[in-house]
């Protein structure tokens, strides 16, 4: 079974060389600063200590109030598996987040999907173009603010805000849990 | 005296109504002469917004959505995302039904990988023997698949904590009946193709892909272990009972079009064994936990959860994120498919024109996923 | 006109019958006058007529049901049934699809250069018509016995080179032109093992004429003659563009290659021109190597001839779907480095033996194709040796292969992963 990081232990490990990059940690997830990205990625594949060979998964989610990105990392080498978060564009505006494109290839495609369907800015990323969509689609559909039918940006007061997630944003402003 | 013989460069669309490429698939390619000199892949022409449309149904439907994206592998599609379910919602799978789903998986991994196979040998040039061939095992498996959920390919098979109905008694004398007929299909493949020196010739060498190339671009699948890395998820992290069964991992070295088609061929016998290892375990019992455990309305507690499986093309993984509703907050599908056409530039640059869906086959795609 | 047309019968028959009077009829015994004298060219230029309407016309003919019959037999090698619908056992399949290609829209791209576009078409099946005019179909079945009868054949089939780079490049299509290019490589470098491998037919029977040939054979020529006949197999097969060498039309490489822009009745053609080509390749090997009509003398000879001819048209059907597509560089190097160096061989074991024996008996013969073919055993041994891809690095398992940790609370040890660290 792959062993996967405790969010703790591995807030710890990375804070041992960049100490401010982490922001949070929680069950087997950990939340870095976006503007430390590149620097955490490059110590996670580099120090002989993680070793995360393989971007399994970039991905992002819409929180309404933020865009969280969530990288997937395996390391071959100790057969371990890491989960770490971003949040970014807090606010809905400007949702960047630098690209890692430099540090593993394979993030290519996958952060074009994301700046496509999700529509936040990979900076660095060489061939920062839409994938799935043509150049000049309105707006970017896996956002809560695109309605699948109307294909149009729905006015905020519209927007489907998920009860239970709502209640816990009110409680801690903070993000999903960790499973 | 040498003259210089002034070329220049034709760029040409392959696709999206190409014969070969294996779906609505385009590529934008630079040509001198035969040998090409730059890729442009251009997606998009089969997205549906999969992952969209997930966020409007509840957990119990998406599994019709992962049928659908790639629609030769629905029973791994469908076993990923369970388990990234089962993770979410905390479900205690029952044991005849994750026997069941890895019966049907391993099934579907032969089936895939016939049609992987099949295909490779068709875009080498034959004229549809051997794909017929592969076709015809593939055709058998189908109807297990008929008997197992009354669906051939978009079987929406499983369900949150095993499958949704038994097998029916006649199916296990009629899958024995299969995995006795498949090893000799497998040798017959073999003595046709595999040591058939225009295939030879034709594969070795071409469209060289280094383990270190790989890793850095996530590639995984048998494309990884074409190139000797032994890395499927099943041995190392070991999801349902596949801690409890017993199978090689073929490796091949050389990481070039040969690797990937001889690697999948042997992976084919592997499943059987697999198979045949969860005949023997399987028990009575019921297929899936009671309704009362696992509602068919199921509302996991928010939170979110990363389950990936050794698909036939790669890891397949989901990313559910729950707000605690009947429905996905948001799922995320990490696509073989799509990732392993990352190096396509570095695969086909330098190659000729003749080899170039040759190597396009061997990553083994399917549009259903790659677009999704 | 030429005498020699009378050794024709059915021309003999039917001119005679029209002017009887002539000298030439006179001398072999006609009396029937239909035309008066003086109109012997009138008498002539019908029967030319309906001579070349029945060769032709048998030449499509033969297509159709060879279209037909491929089909059922690719369905019987893939283990499906075929087409069974249309007509007994789906016969009459290839004649709806010839009215369908018919009536289908005749498209010409903007682009196309119209001329040419329309000529291609034309020439690429009047080479493949006229090569049937000199093919002995049985005793006295021919339009006409030319002394340069295989030179006439190779000249003529040439052409269908031009056609094939003519309608590629006329279609102005950018696909078209990697078909267009891959025919001028490779029927040009065909062209010469397929004419050279005829030399040794040529010196044994010491003549061109195909009727001699076929006169010469006491025994079948493939007998004394194997690495000729292998040679021009495969060149013949690379000619018309069958599918070890389906280049041109590459449907997984090229869609259809220079095909893409050809609708209705154009495209309908070049698919006759092309289907007409594999069965006059395999009226010559049968002419030239496998005793062309001659046969026991209870069946009449033209059934041999068709029967033979079937025969081979079955082994090339066979080679044609189990067989993948090579690649160019590999198609040019076979034409280069194989087969050109195992015609030169025939060529000079052939001569030493004429030389032995100029004017070689039964016996003679027996004895030619027994040398014959020890040495097509040894050169194919030898060739085959020189051309095939160096040693693979067998697909065994990699001896240093890591073995991982599995599930332990504490992070395991480091292991010695052999990829090393990425980039």
């Amino acid at each position: 079974m792959s062993r996967a990081w405790d969010g703790a232990k591995l807030a710890e490990a990375i804070q041992k060389s960049l100490p401010d990059a982490v922001v949070d940690a929680r069950g087997t997830d950990i939340w870095i600063a976006p503007r430390s990205v590149v620097e955490v990625m490059r110590l996670l594949r580099d120090d002989p200590e993680f070793r995360f060979e393989l971007l399994s998964s970039v991905t992002a989610v819409d929180y309404i109030s933020y865009f969280e990105v969530v990288y997937h990392l395996t390391s071959l080498t100790r057969n371990a598996t890491a989960v770490v978060k971003s949040k970014c564009g807090i606010g809905r505006d400007e949702a960047k987040i630098p690209s890692v494109f430099d540090i593993w290839r394979g993030a290519d495609l996958q952060e074009r999907e994301v700046w496509d369907l999700m529509g936040i800015i990979f900076e660095g990323h060489p061939n920062h173009k839409r994938i799935m969509l043509w150049e000049g689609f309105p707006g970017h559909p896996l956002r809560k603010d695109f309605a699948t039918y109307e294909q149009s940006i729905v006015p905020e007061s519209e927007w489907r805000v998920p009860t239970a997630l709502a209640d816990e944003l009110s409680a801690e402003n903070g993000g999903a849990q960790g499973s | 005296m040498t003259t210089q013989v002034r070329t220049e460069p034709i760029t040409v669309n392959l696709g999206p109504q190409h014969p070969s490429t294996h779906g609505v698939f385009r590529m934008r390619v630079t040509f001198d002469g035969e040998e090409i000199i730059d890729v442009e892949p251009i997606f998009g022409y089969l997205h549906r917004g999969s992952e969209k449309l997930a966020e409007e149904r509840t957990y119990v439907q998406v599994v019709t959505l992962t049928d659908r994206m790639d629609y030769v592998g629905s029973m791994l599609n469908n076993q990923a995302y369970m388990l990234a379910v089962e993770k979410l919602a905390g479900v205690e799978p029952s044991p005849r039904g994750v026997w069941l789903r890895m019966i049907a998986s391993e099934l579907q991994r032969i089936a895939s990988h016939l049609v992987a196979v099949g295909f490779l040998i068709q875009d080498l040039g034959a004229w549809g023997t051997p794909l017929i061939y592969t076709m015809r095992e593939r055709e058998k498996i189908l109807d297990l698949f008929e008997m197992l959920c009354g669906a051939r390919i978009t079987n929406s098979y499983l369900r949150p904590g095993g499958v949704f109905m038994d097998a029916p008694e006649e199916f296990w004398p009629a899958m024995n009946a299969v995995l006795d007929e498949l090893p000799p299909r497998i040798d017959d493949l073999d003595d046709l193709l595999t040591d058939n020196d225009i295939i030879f010739s034709r594969t070795k060498g071409v469209s060289v892909l280094t383990p270190e190339q790989m890793l850095d671009a996530s590639i995984t699948g048998p494309m990884l272990r074409a190139a000797g890395v032994d890395w499927d998820l099943r041995h190392r992290d070991p999801y349902d009972y596949y801690d409890q069964v017993k199978f090689e991992r073929p490796l091949h070295t050389a990481g070039d079009n040969f690797a990937r088609y001889w690697v999948r061929v042997q992976e084919m016998r592997e499943s059987i064994k697999i198979v045949r290892q969860c005949e023997k375990m399987i028990e009575p019992g019921p297929v899936r936990p009671d309704h009362d455990d696992v509602p068919w309305l199921l509302r996991p507690p928010v939170g979110d959860a990363y389950a990936a499986i050794e698909h036939s093309k790669g890891e397949l993984g989901f990313y559910l994120v729950s707000d605690g509703s009947i429905s996905p907050y948001r799922c995320h599908v990490r696509a073989p498919s799509l990732i392993n056409l990352t190096l396509l530039r570095e695969m086909l640059v330098g190659e000729l024109l003749a080899d170039m869906f040759v190597s396009f086959g061997s990553v083994d795609i399917n549009m259903g996923e790659v677009d999704r | 006109m030429n005498p020699a047309f009378l050794d024709n019968s059915l021309f003999r028959n039917i001119y005679c019958y029209l002017a009887g009077s002539s000298d030439s009829c006179a001398e072999r015994g006609y009396d029937t006058t239909l035309l008066p004298a003086g109109f012997e060219w009138l008498a002539f230029a019908i029967t030319a007529f309906i001579i070349i309407n029945i060769v032709i016309n048998a030449g499509l003919g033969a297509v159709v049901v060879y279209i037909w019959g491929e089909r059922r037999i690719l369905g019987r090698i893939q283990n499906r049934t075929g087409p069974n619908r249309w007509g007994p056992f789906g016969s009459f399949t290839s004649v709806a699809d010839a009215i369908k290609t018919l009536f289908k829209e005749d498209i010409v791209p903007d682009e196309a250069d119209r001329w040419l576009f329309n000529l291609a078409p034309i020439l690429m099946v009047f080479p493949v018509l006229s090569v049937l005019a000199v093919i002995p179909f049985g005793v006295g079945t021919f339009v006409v016995d030319l002394n340069i009868g295989i030179l006439f054949v190779i000249a003529i089939t040439s052409m269908s080179g031009i056609s094939v780079v003519l309608a590629s490049w006329a279609s102005g299509n950018r696909i078209a032109i990697f078909a267009g290019m891959r025919s001028v490589a490779m029927l040009i470098s065909y062209e010469i093992p397929m004419a050279l491998s005829l030399i040794g037919v040529l010196m044994l029977a010491g003549s061109m004429s195909l009727g001699k040939i076929v006169d010469a054979q006491d025994i079948p020529f493939v007998l004394v003659q194997p690495l000729g006949l292998f040679v021009f197999l495969i060149a013949a097969q690379a000619e018309t563009s069958r599918t070890p060498f389906d280049l041109i039309e590459a449907e997984s490489e090229l869609a259809a290659g220079y095909l893409n822009d050809y609708s209705s009745m154009k495209f309908g053609i070049f698919f006759l021109a092309e289907f007409l080509a594999t069965i006059v390749a395999s009226m010559l090997i049968v002419t030239l190597f496998l005793g062309g009509w001659r046969g026991w003398d209870l069946i009449p000879s033209q059934i041999w001839f068709a029967g033979k001819t079937v025969l081979v048209l079955l082994f090339i059907m066979w080679m044609r779907f189990s067989w993948p597509r090579l690649r160019v560089d590999q198609i040019l190097s076979l034409a280069w480095k194989g087969l050109f160096e195992l015609t030169l061989i025939n060529i000079f074991v052939t001569a030493i033996l004429i030389a032995i024996w100029p004017d070689p008996g039964i016996t003679e013969l027996l004895i030619m194709s027994a040398i014959n073919w020890v040495v097509f055993f040894i050169s194919i041994w030898l060739v085959s040796k020189l051309l095939r891809p160096g040693d693979y690095t067998a697909p065994a398992p990699r001896t240093d292969r890591p073995t991982y940790p599995v599930a332990t609370d504490e992070l395991p040890d480091e292991v010695a992963y052999t990829g090393g660290t990425t980039r």
